[in-house]
């Protein structure tokens, strides 16, 4: 079970029931959809991006635990942040959830982020954490298309 | 629930099948995957190993002695299948991969060249994807277009429809005998024997009926029958396309190959007979001969005898299942194969599906290649517990208590 309380963590639960930022941004500079066919997740990303500052952001849509808690993580963590910086901590969280070693000070910056370390204990899940991350990145590239992360 | 478990010999069952000893994260596994695929007996992996120890070499046209062996054995396997679903002539069973290659044949080497613009296929709503796309990429190959017999709230068809669906238009209807994802198990006697009195003829897909209860293809009458190995605790990439000789002998082949021939020169093939005109290149020679034994094993437990103790299991899931506060079962048809599939108020199946994991408990979350069924019921997903006669009532409880566990984590 320790396994399970690792990836089950009461912050991940919480945002699970209670997400943040979840609705609509009626003004928003960049959207995205995200789809995983696999298990019918599916989201939506709005983005308020001024001088390449990410000045809000919000999501709606329905997934499993992992996934809505990290949309909701996600979106608490990136208002306010550069562009730039977003797509770094893109990288790190990636590298988070799949197990691969993090750059020294890298694990630090990602915050409360780093609840979701149990995920690479999940192979399976990697991708219901990652699915939010996976359409920020569509939204910044202003991808008309879905992201999938299957 | 008692004379049953007592006349199956449940222990002697579960000791032929070498992975139910198999612990999972130190817990005895428990598997309830099984309307996805069902484990092997040591019967079926011996048979298989026994032919590449001492019998296999390429099959057909072989004058030594191993292919000559190879060839007994493989025709001897399609006449166990013949046998087994109680089809006419030996020549009507033709080898395929799987339920999905086999309806695809169907839809290749069958309809095709029938099909007009305008013409139409009947499905029905709760179909797996693999009897729903070749029909989709047929019908839009050729101008027409599928209808769809609707599905009740109870998770059965609306067979009142039925009479108006099958207009003149109709050139085939392609159903399932039980469905995956519901458990629901369809009249399709009502179907076929309404089908014919307008001439159409049908395909029942019993990927999943195959391994529940006795199969006569003669008294179904159907056109068309197809299933896959696996799921007939058999190994993969084998499976079986019965088809009434009559049709067999107007199909056009599937595919071009060696095998499927008489004679060849570039300017003229001269096609084999049926069934070997289906069966281009070197077939799954040693899933032939594991299928094959997994049938004999499964007629020796019989079909009759799996069925009584399988709804035995599939009545006491549903009541244990239906104590638990917040579970939904999805599909409460009247008459069911041994899967329930449920929903946990506010907790999504994939969070399910990994603690039940975590319990030893492998079940099956998703959509089950059957989206439209989620739509229906406006689920992304369910979890999938599907049992099968080597499953007990302890087990059961110890899927009772994860789902309980899974409350409790997330609650």
């Amino acid at each position: 079970m320790s396994e399970l309380r690792e990836l089950y963590q009461e912050v991940i639960l919480d945002h699970n029931r209670n997400p943040k930022n979840f609705k609509k941004l009626e003004i928003h500079s960049h959207y995205a959809r995200g789809h995983n066919p696999l298990c019918g997740d599916k989201l939506e990303l709005f983005l308020d991006i001024k001088d390449g500052i990410i000045n809000d952001i919000a999501f709606l849509g329905s997934g499993c635990a992992i996934s809505t808690s990290s949309a909701s993580l996600m979106t608490q963590f990136l208002k306010g942040k550069t562009v730039l910086e977003t797509r770094k901590y893109f990288e790190s969280f990636h590298d988070l959830v799949t197990g691969k070693s993090l750059e020294e000070g890298d694990l630090d910056k990602l915050g409360k982020l780093a609840v979701f370390a149990g995920v690479q204990e999940f192979p399976a899940r990697v991708k219901c954490a990652s699915l939010s991350w996976h359409t920020l990145i569509n939204a910044l590239d202003s991808a008309s298309e879905i992201a999938e992360t299957e | 629930m008692g004379s049953i478990l007592a006349v199956f010999d449940i222990d002697k069952v579960r000791n032929d099948f070498p992975i139910l000893r198999t612990e999972i994260y130190g817990k005895p596994l428990v598997y309830a995957d099984n309307a996805a695929s069902t484990q092997k007996p040591s019967q079926v992996i011996d048979s298989v190993s026994e032919l590449y120890t001492k019998h296999y070499a390429n099959i057909h046209r072989g004058v030594h002695y191993l292919s000559q062996k190879s060839t007994a054995l493989y025709e001897a396997a399609r006449e166990t299948i013949r046998e087994f679903i109680n089809a006419d002539k030996v020549q009507e069973i033709v080898f395929v991969r799987g339920t999905t290659e086999g309806v695809n044949l169907v839809a290749s080497s069958y309809l095709d060249p029938l099909l007009q613009a305008g013409d139409e296929i009947l499905l029905s709503e709760m179909e797996h994807h693999s009897n729903i796309i070749p029909w989709q990429m047929l019908a839009e190959r050729r101008g027409a277009r599928l209808k769809i017999i609707p599905l009740l709230e109870n998770g059965e068809l609306d067979l009142n429809a039925l009479p108006d669906l099958l207009d003149s238009k109709v050139k085939l209807v392609a159903l399932t005998q039980m469905s995956n994802s519901l458990g629901t198990i369809n009249d399709v006697s009502v179907v076929i024997d309404q089908a014919h009195t307008k001439g159409i003829p049908v395909l029942i897909d019993g990927a999943q009926s195959i391994a529940h209860m006795p199969i006569d293809v003669q008294a179904m009458d159907c056109d068309f029958f197809v299933f896959s190995g696996h799921k007939i605790y058999g190994p993969t990439g084998i499976g079986v396309l019965y088809a009434k000789e009559k049709h067999l002998l107007k199909m056009q082949p599937y595919q071009g190959g060696g095998d499927m021939i008489l004679s060849v020169s570039f300017e003229k093939t001269e096609y084999n007979d049926i069934p070997y005109k289906f069966e281009a290149g070197t077939p799954n020679i040693a899933g032939a001969i594991g299928l094959a034994r997994a049938l004999d094993y499964v007629s020796e437990l019989g079909l009759s005898e799996i069925d009584a103790y399988e709804q035995a299991l599939l009545t006491y899931a549903t009541e244990q299942f239906s104590k638990i506060d917040g579970l939904r079962i999805i599909g409460n048809a009247a008459k069911k194969g041994c899967i329930v599939s449920f929903i946990l108020e506010g907790i999504h199946p994939h969070d399910v599906g990994t603690i039940m994991d975590m319990e030893g408990v492998a079940v099956r979350t998703g959509h089950h290649c059957t989206q439209p069924v989620m739509d229906f019921y406006q689920v992304p997903a369910t979890t999938r517990v599907s049992l099968s006669f080597y499953n007990t009532k302890a087990e059961i409880d110890v899927i009772s208590r994860a789902i309980i566990k899974v409350k409790e984590l997330m609650g």
